[in-house]
């Protein structure tokens, strides 16, 4: 028997296709965000809220996945902002692919910001490069504060953890404390923004986070 | 659960690879997976035995090398695998460490048959 060395990545044909998206975001000056959560966490109320914010003349754009259903990109068009959903049909995750082939028809010249709302689901969309600058995890205090230890690799990998629906915590037994705490054991530097999308508490938080990514996007465009 | 599209992504790297080994049979595929690559062990074997189930494959074995996350400690220098929901280093107890891997999902190597000519290398 005879072993032959490999080693190279098992999903090295979507990080291909993921390479490629995000060098033509950066070509274009895009800041690509990937929005990551269990279902019922508040992904589509996040964006509600945050396109709401924009000025009109923002030229933002987004991208939302779902097994099945036009449910949330109708919530989300009526911002007035490009939406397409992504119907998966059954698939727990977005992939790079998915993303490429959604993005035929759009013109990036004309995007500035391109938020991708990903399957409801803490597992699967962690293994999944769509080519965007950085993951954004959704935790919602109507979950387990332990979420961040069971699904290490998300929190892990997501440079911002957004705590949702501050505004039902005098009626939930989540200790918000030991959620950051849990968040930052697996991943010491996380960013964390504390958010109600009902009364807008941190959304302020949240926005300058975006504004700062924003910057960050523009000088490395720059500097390329 | 996505790692059926996983366990078909390193079936494919099978196919791809066993070109080089004209009239050998690929055995074994080892698969090295860390506690952060968000993939189940137990669920990658089930769809890689099913996926592998009545094709030329067959037989054709899946070893899966599951790693911790891994850190080095910048305080004291010490390399360790972190504990499930501890990452302080065992050593000096400092917090402040490098992460260093953990979060792997690599083909590590195929086995072949004895005799087999290895094309083009």
């Amino acid at each position: 028997m005879e072993r032959v060395s490999l080693e190279r990545k098992v999903l090295s044909e979507n990080d291909r296709i993921a390479a490629d998206l995000r060098a033509r975001f950066t070509e274009h000056d895009i800041l690509c965000l990937n929005l990551i959560s269990s279902p019922g966490s508040g992904k589509t109320s996040l964006l509600e809220r945050t396109l709401d914010s924009f000025d009109r003349r923002e030229r933002a754009a987004v991208l939302t996945g779902d097994i099945q259903t036009e449910n949330d990109a109708k919530r989300l068009a009526r911002s007035g902002f490009p939406v397409k959903q992504i119907t998966t049909g059954g698939t727990c995750h977005l992939d790079a692919r998915m993303i490429e082939r959604a993005l035929l028809d759009w013109r990036l010249e004309d995007i500035d910001l391109l938020l991708i709302e990903n399957v409801g689901n803490l597992v699967c969309p962690s293994s999944y490069d769509l080519g965007e600058a950085a993951k954004v995890v959704v935790l919602s205090v109507t979950e387990g504060e332990d979420k961040p230890l069971k699904y290490p690799s998300i929190f892990f990998k997501s440079e911002l953890l957004v705590l949702n629906k501050i505004d039902l915590l005098p009626y939930v037994p989540f200790d918000i404390a030991v959620a950051e705490e849990n968040a930052r054991r697996v991943h010491r530097d996380m960013e964390i923004v504390r958010v109600s999308c009902q009364t807008r508490e941190g959304m302020a938080e949240w926005l300058s986070w975006l504004d700062c990514k924003r910057g960050n996007s523009r000088a490395a465009a720059s500097a390329s | 659960m996505h790692e059926m599209g996983i366990a078909n992504s390193v079936l494919d790297a099978v196919r791809a690879e066993r070109r080089r080994f004209p009239g050998g049979h690929v055995h074994k595929v080892g698969v090295r997976i860390g506690e952060l690559a968000g993939v189940d062990p137990d669920a990658m074997s089930f769809c890689f035995e099913a996926l592998v189930r009545g094709t030329d494959l067959e037989p054709l074995a899946l070893e899966i090398e599951y790693s911790p996350r891994r850190y080095q400690c910048r305080t004291c220098g010490q390399s360790y695998a972190a504990s499930r929901d501890d990452s302080a280093c065992p050593a000096c107890g400092s917090l402040d460490s490098q992460f260093s891997g953990g979060d792997e999902l690599e083909l590590a190597y195929l086995e072949v048959e004895d005799g087999a000519r290895v094309a083009g290398t």
